[in-house]
């Protein structure tokens, strides 16, 4: 067993740190770096360094000759126009969130209690909004409101309701735009959630249920705080696709009436490519990444926080 | 075919945490070698180091005589089992076992001619077709060595393969594998943290613990001349027992005042005895009822906590002063009960006395 | 939720147990409200496309009428239909949106399918912070670089070209299917290449033999979302591309066929309709990857 006479000579046998063992390892990290730099370049040519530019653009003058500083977002700090837009965007997102969430929510529940057999043929109906492109299936709706012919309306002047004015009246416009998104982003939810609660495992429910839980008390205490890192991600990952919409407003509204239903993406699209300043442009859509980046480091922090108290 | 040698072998990852602390193995041609040990003991590091899977901090290993420290796993010539099996789930049985002949290029006719027989020694042929999901259990644990068979390599690696299979099953495959290594003949480590495997299946055994080797031997050597403590207590179950004793005028004095004199033939070997703190080590099937006029035999008086009817014997388990968790076997004819105390006879040529501070078995 | 378990027992037809009465009773009305809610929900969510169906089918002059029941087609026609698969510049947006997805399809599978199998399995110096950095960018909203995106793309002399959209389209598709295939590719069991590099594979036989075989729902999953989600995109083809003859059919469609002062309503419906079918058809026959896809990304997150 002991072999003293022949690690004698192994002890002058070189490192392993410059063997072919090692080498083998540099080489990976090597095909490893190529392997992953198609990738490296997809970030940072086309998201970081745009995102930088963007920054610089911000500071450019309507021309882009020369910089004015802060100089754009000061004269849109002066425009009722840009607050409307501020106030817009948050109350868009924040509603149409809360609203996807809870039926989402609900729908999940509904799915998940009816017979396993039955649930793929409905959930595939349910899924049907998330998977049309939104922008097509919001041509849809724009004929649904249509100020004269209204399918929506017709339906409700048959319990005796007065027509509304859907895109016409600003309130209302707001209301169309919720219920588009709403309409297009519930069934990601439900599928999200239906996801998390399969992935409770039927045993917590049953003991719950010996342990004395009501229904609602396995909700409160079980489902949702296992649920709770799905919910999450799939709430911030909705607050920034919702807070960063474009295609619902500009197929319905584009804006109007009187530019009171704008966000952030539709009306840099107007100042930035339309109008033609593109400074001025990138400075309304830079405006939601601190927005965005505050609700992310919130979000995920939390996240990080349940990972590392259930592992 | 070859020998497998380790020589001063280390294994430290980072934060300077020594997984394996220098070891010296050598193992024979065609001898089956099983490294066992509790969890963390650095068996499954050791293997992973011949395998090639982990780099070798310091010192050599030879398969073959050829030093391989530097050689990458593929080139290495040799086949491992995997504990979950590692079956490619998308391969069929054949081409799971033919994947590795495959990746060498061997010819088509050569390939199924080993895949062929390797699968009629596993007795799998019918399922060459089928994939691995399609498998139970222990059709999976043959297919993973089948894959390690074909290729004929120098030495195969067994890094618990059995652990995942239900109780029944894993004596069954036990079985098997010695018959594949009784036909085949190929060098072969295995590792397992369970000791009944290791005495069943080894020619010789290695028992590791934190990251040293504590002894090398053929099973009923460990058995019966342990070296260390750490070896009589992880060899043998139910496990030894040890209580504090002293030895005084040819006899171990047991705490609570039992008082066993120490067969004639042994006691030369314990003149260095007296004065020590000592463990007296005996085996629970080496501690059973009471038959008055055996030779070299000592009474002990102890009172059950509880009584454990196992068919063809009964466990009686007691403590004695501080010694908790002791452990009798007992003819199921005794009729014995809880908290009734009862005489028990110990083997004293049987029983071991351990340095109670180096642990080393004297 | 108590009717977790009813609905199990109720699916088995009830033993014995049935003849508890008000627990069965309690089940029963949960089924029954489950039930309700989701007809409703399906009502609600299937009416746009359905009624975006209807109006397809009614010729000019029924819609122009604007009378009765929005709900109902009087004469059907599929005139709506034939003009626009005989209209060259509708086909040139299918067309478009082809070559456009196709070839972003390839392009982000063969990024996302290196860059994840290398992050999941080849540790290297930054591969965790590269890690993070895929799931931020996948955090990153379109609308948010899409005026930079815009002088870069036009620095290029690539506005007004499916190039530039190809060019730019991966920055929405790369991220996400890279962060799930690094989930699809860390659930392979460690032991899986060990075997394969005992057995003599190198790094690329054990990606392209071993990893995607195995991986193949995961391929199967990110390759949807890729289409769908470059089939889909909007932000990027309004602001790039103002010539009919380069444009996809998302923009083509709100663009082109809604010009006119009366607008088509028939066609711009017929249009949508079939643009949107290729997502959907993939959609019916893939349902349990595309879900699996778009579960991946909290899931795994």
């Amino acid at each position: 067993m002991s072999a003293d006479t022949l690690s004698v000579d192994t002890r002058l046998a070189p490192q392993p740190g410059t063997g072919s063992l090692r080498r083998f390892t540099r080489r990976r990290s090597t095909i490893a770096f190529l392997m992953t730099l198609p990738l490296l370049l997809v970030i940072v040519c086309l998201v970081a360094y745009p995102a930088a530019y963007g920054v610089y653009l911000s500071t450019l003058n309507r021309t882009m000759e020369r910089s004015i500083g802060l100089g754009n977002f000061e004269i849109l700090f002066d425009t009722d126009t840009f607050w409307n837009v501020v106030w817009q965007s948050c109350i868009f997102a924040i509603t149409a969130v809360i609203a996807k969430a809870l039926i989402g929510f609900w729908l999940a529940h509904m799915l998940h209690h009816i017979p396993t057999k039955g649930q793929r043929k409905w959930r595939g109906m349910l899924l049907v909004p998330w998977v049309i492109p939104p922008a097509l299936s919001t041509l849809g709706w724009w004929w649904m409101y249509d100020p004269s012919y209204s399918s929506i309306n017709y339906l409700i002047s048959i319990v005796g309701a007065p027509p509304v004015p859907w895109l016409g009246e600003p309130i209302w416009a707001r209301a169309a735009i919720i219920i588009v998104n709403v309409w297009v982003g519930a069934p990601f939810f439900m599928i999200m959630y239906l996801a998390a609660l399969k992935s409770v495992p039927e045993q917590l429910y049953e003991a719950a249920a010996i342990d004395g839980a009501t229904g609602f008390q396995r909700l409160r205490y079980v489902t949702v705080p296992m649920m709770a890192n799905i919910i999450s991600i799939t709430v911030l990952f909705s607050l920034i696709v919702t807070f960063a919409n474009y295609d619902i407003v500009r197929v319905l509204t584009n804006g109007g009436p009187r530019d009171l239903t704008h966000v952030f993406a539709s009306y840099a699209f107007q100042v930035g490519i339309l109008s033609g300043n593109i400074p001025r442009g990138a400075a309304v859509s830079l405006f939601m990444l601190p927005i965005l980046a505050v609700c992310a480091f919130f979000v995920l922090r939390g996240v990080t926080r349940r990972n590392k108290e259930q592992m | 075919m070859a020998q497998v040698s380790l020589r001063k072998i280390v294994k430290m990852y980072e934060g300077d945490v020594q997984a394996v602390k220098g070891i010296d193995l050598e193992i024979e041609d065609h001898e089956f070698v099983v490294l066992v040990g509790p969890s963390g003991c650095g068996k499954s590091t050791t293997l992973r180091m011949i395998a090639g899977l982990e780099e070798i901090s310091s010192g050599d290993i030879a398969i073959g005589g050829t030093v391989v420290n530097d050689i990458p796993p593929r080139d290495r010539d040799i086949a491992m089992v995997f504990q979950n099996y590692a079956l490619y789930p998308h391969m069929s049985v054949f081409d799971n076992m033919a994947f590795g002949l495959t990746l060498r290029k061997f010819p088509k006719a050569e390939i199924k001619r080993r895949v062929d027989e390797a699968a009629r020694i596993l007795d799998i042929t019918p399922l060459l077709d089928r994939k691995p999901k399609a498998l139970s259990g222990g059709q999976r644990q043959r297919v993973a060595m089948g894959r390690a068979i074909v290729r004929d390599p120098k030495v195969f690696l067994f890094d618990e393969p059995l652990s995942n299979l239900d109780a029944k099953l894993r004596v069954q495959m036990r079985t098997e594998i010695k018959k594949v290594h009784q036909t085949v003949r190929t060098t072969t480590v295995y590792v397992t943290h369970d000791q009944v495997e290791a005495m069943t299946l080894a020619d010789r055994v290695v028992v590791m613990n934190q990251g040293l080797i504590e002894q090398v031997g053929p099973p009923q050597e460990l058995y019966h001349h342990p070296a260390t403590r750490f070896v009589a207590g992880f060899i043998g179950s139910p496990a030894m027992n040890f209580l504090p004793a002293r030895v005084e005028n040819g006899a171990v004095h047991l705490p609570g005042g039992a008082v066993l004199p120490i067969p004639e033939a042994r006691r030369a070997r314990y003149a260095g005895a007296p004065g020590m703190d000592l463990l007296f080590g005996i085996r629970p099937e080496h501690l059973t009822d009471h038959r008055p006029g055996l030779p070299n035999r000592a009474d002990i008086t102890i009172t059950p906590e509880v009584i454990e009817p196992m068919g063809m014997e009964t466990l009686a388990h007691f403590h004695l002063g501080e010694a908790r968790d002791c452990c009798a076997r007992l003819e199921p004819t005794v009729l014995a009960e809880p908290n009734v105390p009862i005489v028990l006879s110990a083997d004293m040529n049987n029983m071991h006395l351990l340095d109670a501070k180096s642990g080393r078995v004297l | 939720m108590s009717a977790a378990t009813a609905s199990k027992d109720v699916a088995k037809g009830s033993g014995i147990y049935s003849k508890a009465g008000s627990l069965s009773s309690e089940r029963r009305w949960a089924l029954w409200t489950a039930y309700a809610s989701l007809i409703l929900a399906t009502i609600i969510f299937l009416a746009p496309p359905v009624y975006m169906f209807i109006t397809s089918l009614k010729g000019s002059a029924e819609i122009a009428n604007m009378q009765g029941n929005p709900w109902l087609v009087r004469n059907p026609t599929a005139e709506n239909y034939t003009a626009l698969l005989g209209n060259t510049m509708f086909l040139r947006f299918f067309l478009n949106s082809f070559i456009i997805t196709g070839l972003v399809v390839l392009i982000t599978m063969v990024i996302s399918v290196l860059a994840a199998f290398a992050l999941a399995r080849m540790r290297f110096f930054g591969s965790q912070f590269l890690a993070t950095g895929v799931f931020l960018t996948y955090l990153v909203p379109d609308t948010l670089l899409f005026i930079p995106l815009y002088q870069i793309v036009g620095g290029l002399g690539l506005l007004n070209s499916i190039w530039g959209l190809v060019l730019v389209y991966p920055t929405l598709t790369v991220p996400f299917c890279t962060w799930i295939m690094i989930g699809y590719f860390a659930s392979i069991p460690k032991e899986l290449d060990e075997a394969a590099l005992i057995d003599g594979a190198n790094w690329m036989q054990m990606l392209t033999k071993i990893f995607i075989p195995v991986a193949m729902p995961g391929i199967i999953a990110a390759t949807i979302f890729a289409f769908t989600v470059s089939w889909a995109a909007f932000v990027y083809p309004t602001a790039f591309v103002t010539t009919p003859d380069q444009m996809p059919l998302t923009i083509g469609i709100v663009s082109q066929l809604v010009r006119a002062d009366t607008f088509a309503w028939g066609q711009i419906m017929a249009g949508a309709l079939l643009a949107a079918l290729p997502p959907v058809v993939i959609y019916a026959f893939l349902m349990d990857y595309y879900i699996a896809g778009l579960t991946a990304g909290a899931t795994k997150g």
